[in-house]
């Protein structure tokens, strides 16, 4: 009931801390599907290359956030951005790279070759396959990456309040350090809330994404 | 011996009920395998399953040597009734060797007969033991994980066997030769098995009977010869093929129609001795044949009449000959591959065994089945 | 990684290397050394914190996941595990603060939040790896007179492992991850040098704390990696 109360008089800083927090990870994730979609159709190329990056991207994803927003300090503090939104930006758009590099390079690499044969038979250049048949089959599989990637970072997000990135994140830190149950207790369910939104929403979408000749 | 009696299974759907098997009634001899063959939906696996109780029936019995099987603890039912899928189904996580050792340790062998049980049988389908043993199904062909689920059913040396559809997933060619292994190995085995099958081919080669189902009935149960011979009604007919006639080829040898009496004689007998041979035989026809006395060439009644020299001088060699043992649609093959209305057939050694002729095969076709010309 | 050429190898020889002459030629080294003391006792804290909350995740949460794969819990089991999959969406610094609402602050509550948050990959691999055996390898285990338990025992599990085995290594990499915050809660560990080093904007003491969470974290996954590479039987292990 307190907690009722609290999301009721806080209103309007909880809508805004949600959109800081959805600021945070639309923005590195949209950053990482940029790099990451190119990169994950380049290393198509070449498989020791391809198992390279995916080998560097699985252990930066293992590198628990704190940690990693604790080893970016020390660098971006030589430009002042020690700590802020940039260190969080970053770090998400680093933990974002492998399921959004991973699922475009097995999705391009899964093609049917026969699919590919086809293309290659009517006359289509490497170019016009990739645009026209490659990325069109791929593009729920990257989806289903982009999604992978917002869910984890959303609870990245929520850790990053400590480094000053604000987000839902301040209502559980603040809630913690005051023993404030209320703000504690709103602050984990919004972002909950969001997480689950989100991976409900983009799962919407992926599945809006796909053609319909491949849906089941 | 098998028995069903008025066995009978019905399934609820939301559509209904469906009769999966309605009074099925039928007897497998010891020792003999029979097909149940049928299209799909017909009732055929669901009655195999019945009997290793994998479904329950809804009412009817069945006997295993004489045994009800209600009467059994299910597992231990189980486990003396060898049991072959057409998806094989080896256990990936265990080797060859303990894939069959499974059903010996179930029934508390020691692990020492138990591992001996394994490498003999897998000589027995030509495996080598050293070689095959200790893989895992995944680094095996298909045929030869099938050769595996085959003798894994076997490795308790239990009385009955149930095969549903084994051979369905391997390729034609292959297929032959594990179909081919498993009448051997089953000459001295004399398992009594029931083998699902959709195949009219594979139940002519396989079955010493044949029960063809339809919506949970059987429409026919008989030997292979007087299914396709006699077929009972437009279905069976149907389903047997509009080549039925030329199936009946397979179940009968060149042995069998073969006339052993056709005169043989050597190169350098003289033509009047032959032609006498041929008088007495009624025939038209003498062979030639060299000293193995395996038959080289031929010689006709005319050109032999008023001859002088040897019966060598006028011998024409023969375009071909085939095994005894070969049934007739080989023989039938050769014939019209070389244009000819007889052969000579030889028998294992490549000696001499007789002329198989045209008339003889459409004669064979032509004659009421169930007459002793196969048996 | 399954196809780890000598390439990744060599990169990340050199990353490691490079972090090396980083650390060291920033003078930052002799920083972190200063808090030598402090690491190995925090370190302790964490280790135990991972394996205890890990530890009893696997019990449990492998049990659970049997039981839902049963065939008497075939109706409730997939709304069962929809709503364990919601759960999983749920950020972990959450389940870190909610479990602290319910415990107060300490050990136990930082205990409890590690074990939910790594429980559920683990149900949910081991249910949906023995729902995934095929059911022809079940029909034949059936067939050939096998118990319900035998058939658990000798065939679903062990061709399930796989999926079990990435189940725990995903739990326990969530696991790693998720225990520098049970500092925030009063459980120890780590995160004590990097939050209060974040705080004081104290570069070595954040490093003595990031640089150990963070290699024990790639350990602890290289660890899992090759114990499932090594564990799993060749027959039913795709890595061999």
């Amino acid at each position: 009931m307190e907690v009722f109360w609290f999301i009721a008089g806080n209103w309007a800083s909880i809508v805004e801390l949600a959109l800081e927090h959805i600021t945070i990870v639309g923005v590195a994730v949209g950053f990482a599907i940029v790099a990451g979609v190119p990169i994950g159709i380049a290393i198509t190329q070449n498989q020791s290359i391809a198992n390279a990056v995916l080998y560097i991207a699985s252990i930066i994803v293992t590198i628990p956030s704190i940690a990693l927003f604790g080893l970016m300090i020390p660098i971006l503090s030589t430009i002042g951005h020690g700590i802020g939104w940039l260190p969080a930006v970053i770090a998400i758009l680093l933990y974002s790279l492998l399921p959004i590099i991973r699922n475009t390079h097995t999705a391009i690499t899964n093609v049917d070759p026969a699919l590919r044969e086809a293309a290659r038979g009517m006359g289509m250049t490497s170019m016009q396959r990739l645009t026209r048949v490659e990325i069109p089959i791929a593009v729920p599989v990257i989806m289903a990456g982009v999604r992978t990637a917002v869910v984890m970072n959303i609870g990245v997000a929520a850790i990053a309040a400590y480094i000053g990135a604000g987000g839902l994140g301040v209502l559980i830190s603040r809630g913690i350090s005051q023993t404030d149950p209320r703000q504690l207790i709103t602050g984990a369910i919004a972002v909950s809330l969001l997480a689950i939104f989100a991976d409900w929403t983009l799962l919407k979408l992926q599945k809006l994404l796909t053609p319909s000749g491949l849906t089941h | 011996m098998i028995q069903l009696e008025n066995l009978t299974k019905t399934f609820e759907t939301p559509r209904g009920v469906v009769v999966a098997a309605d009074k099925v009634n039928m007897t497998v001899p010891t020792g003999e395998i029979c097909v149940l063959l049928g299209p799909s939906g017909c009732g055929k696996t669901t009655a195999l399953k019945m009997i290793n109780r994998l479904i329950r029936p809804t009412s009817g019995r069945i006997l295993i040597n004489g045994e009800d099987t209600a009467d059994r603890n299910t597992i231990e039912l189980r486990r003396q009734i060898g049991y072959v899928i057409q998806q094989i189904g080896l256990f990936p996580n265990m080797t060859v060797e303990e894939n069959i050792c499974v059903v010996p340790r179930m029934l508390g062998w020691e692990a020492k007969p138990a591992k001996a049980r394994a490498a003999e049988l897998i000589d027995l389908v030509g495996l080598d033991p050293h070689h095959f043993l200790y893989r895992y199904p995944k680094e095996l062909s298909g045929g030869q994980q099938q050769r595996i689920g085959v003798i894994r059913a076997l490795a308790a040396d239990p009385p009955v066997m149930l095969m549903d559809e084994p051979f369905g997933a391997i390729d034609p060619i292959n297929r032959e030769i594990i179909q081919n292994e498993f009448l051997k190995m089953q000459a001295t085995l004399k398992k009594t098995i029931m083998f699902v099958s959709h195949d009219i081919d594979e139940a002519v080669k396989m079955g010493d009977k044949i029960a063809i189902f339809r919506g949970g009935r059987i429409e026919q149960y008989d030997t292979p010869d007087r299914i396709l011979s006699h077929p009972v009604n437009a279905f069976v007919a149907d389903f047997v093929g509009a080549d039925r006639t030329l199936k009946r080829l397979r179940l009968v040898t060149a042995e069998m129609i073969a006339d052993p009496g056709t005169p043989a004689v050597a190169r350098g007998a003289r033509p009047q001795e032959a032609l006498q041979a041929a008088k007495a035989h009624g025939g038209r026809t003498v062979i030639v044949i060299d000293a193995n006395h395996r038959p080289v060439a031929y010689a006709t009644v005319e050109e032999l009449s008023g001859a002088h020299g040897t019966v060598g001088d006028f011998a024409h060699p023969l375009p071909a000959t085939v095994p005894a043992r070969a049934d007739l649609r080989a023989v039938v093959s050769e014939m019209f591959a070389n244009d000819v209305m007889w052969l000579a057939c030889t028998d294992d050694q490549g000696r001499f065994a007789g002329v198989v002729t045209q008339p003889a095969v459409t004669a064979m076709l032509g004659q009421s089945s169930g007459q002793p010309l196969t048996n | 990684m399954q196809n780890m050429s000598g390439m990744s190898r060599m990169l990340s020889l050199v990353m490691v290397f490079a972090l090396g002459i980083w650390v060291t030629s920033s003078g930052l080294l002799s920083e972190i050394a200063v808090y030598e003391e402090d690491i190995l006792y925090l370190l302790k804290q964490h280790i135990i914190l991972v394996a205890a909350s890990g530890g009893a995740a696997i019990l449990v949460g492998v049990p659970i996941g049997i039981w839902l794969s049963r065939p008497i819990m075939e109706r409730s089991a997939e709304m069962i595990m929809q709503i364990f999959n919601v759960g999983t969406t749920i950020p972990t610094l959450a389940v870190i603060a909610l479990s602290m609402t319910l415990l107060g602050i300490g050990f136990a509550p930082a205990f409890f939040g590690l074990f939910v948050a790594s429980l559920l990959p683990i149900v949910r691999n081991t249910y949906t790896g023995l729902l995934a055996v095929p059911r022809h390898l079940k029909e034949a285990a059936i067939g050939m007179g096998m118990t319900p338990a035998q058939m658990l025992i000798r065939v679903e599990f062990p061709n399930a492992l796989y999926v079990v085995f990435s189940g725990i290594r995903t739990a326990l990499a969530v696991n790693v991850g998720t225990t520098p915050l049970a500092f925030l809660i009063g459980g120890g560990g780590l995160g004590e040098l990097i939050f209060t080093g974040i705080d004081l904007m104290d570069t070595g003491m954040l490093l003595a704390g990031a640089v150990p969470t963070a290699l024990l974290a790639v350990f602890v996954d290289f660890v899992m990696g090759q114990a499932q590479l090594h564990l799993v039987p060749k027959g039913v292990n795709p890595l061999r």
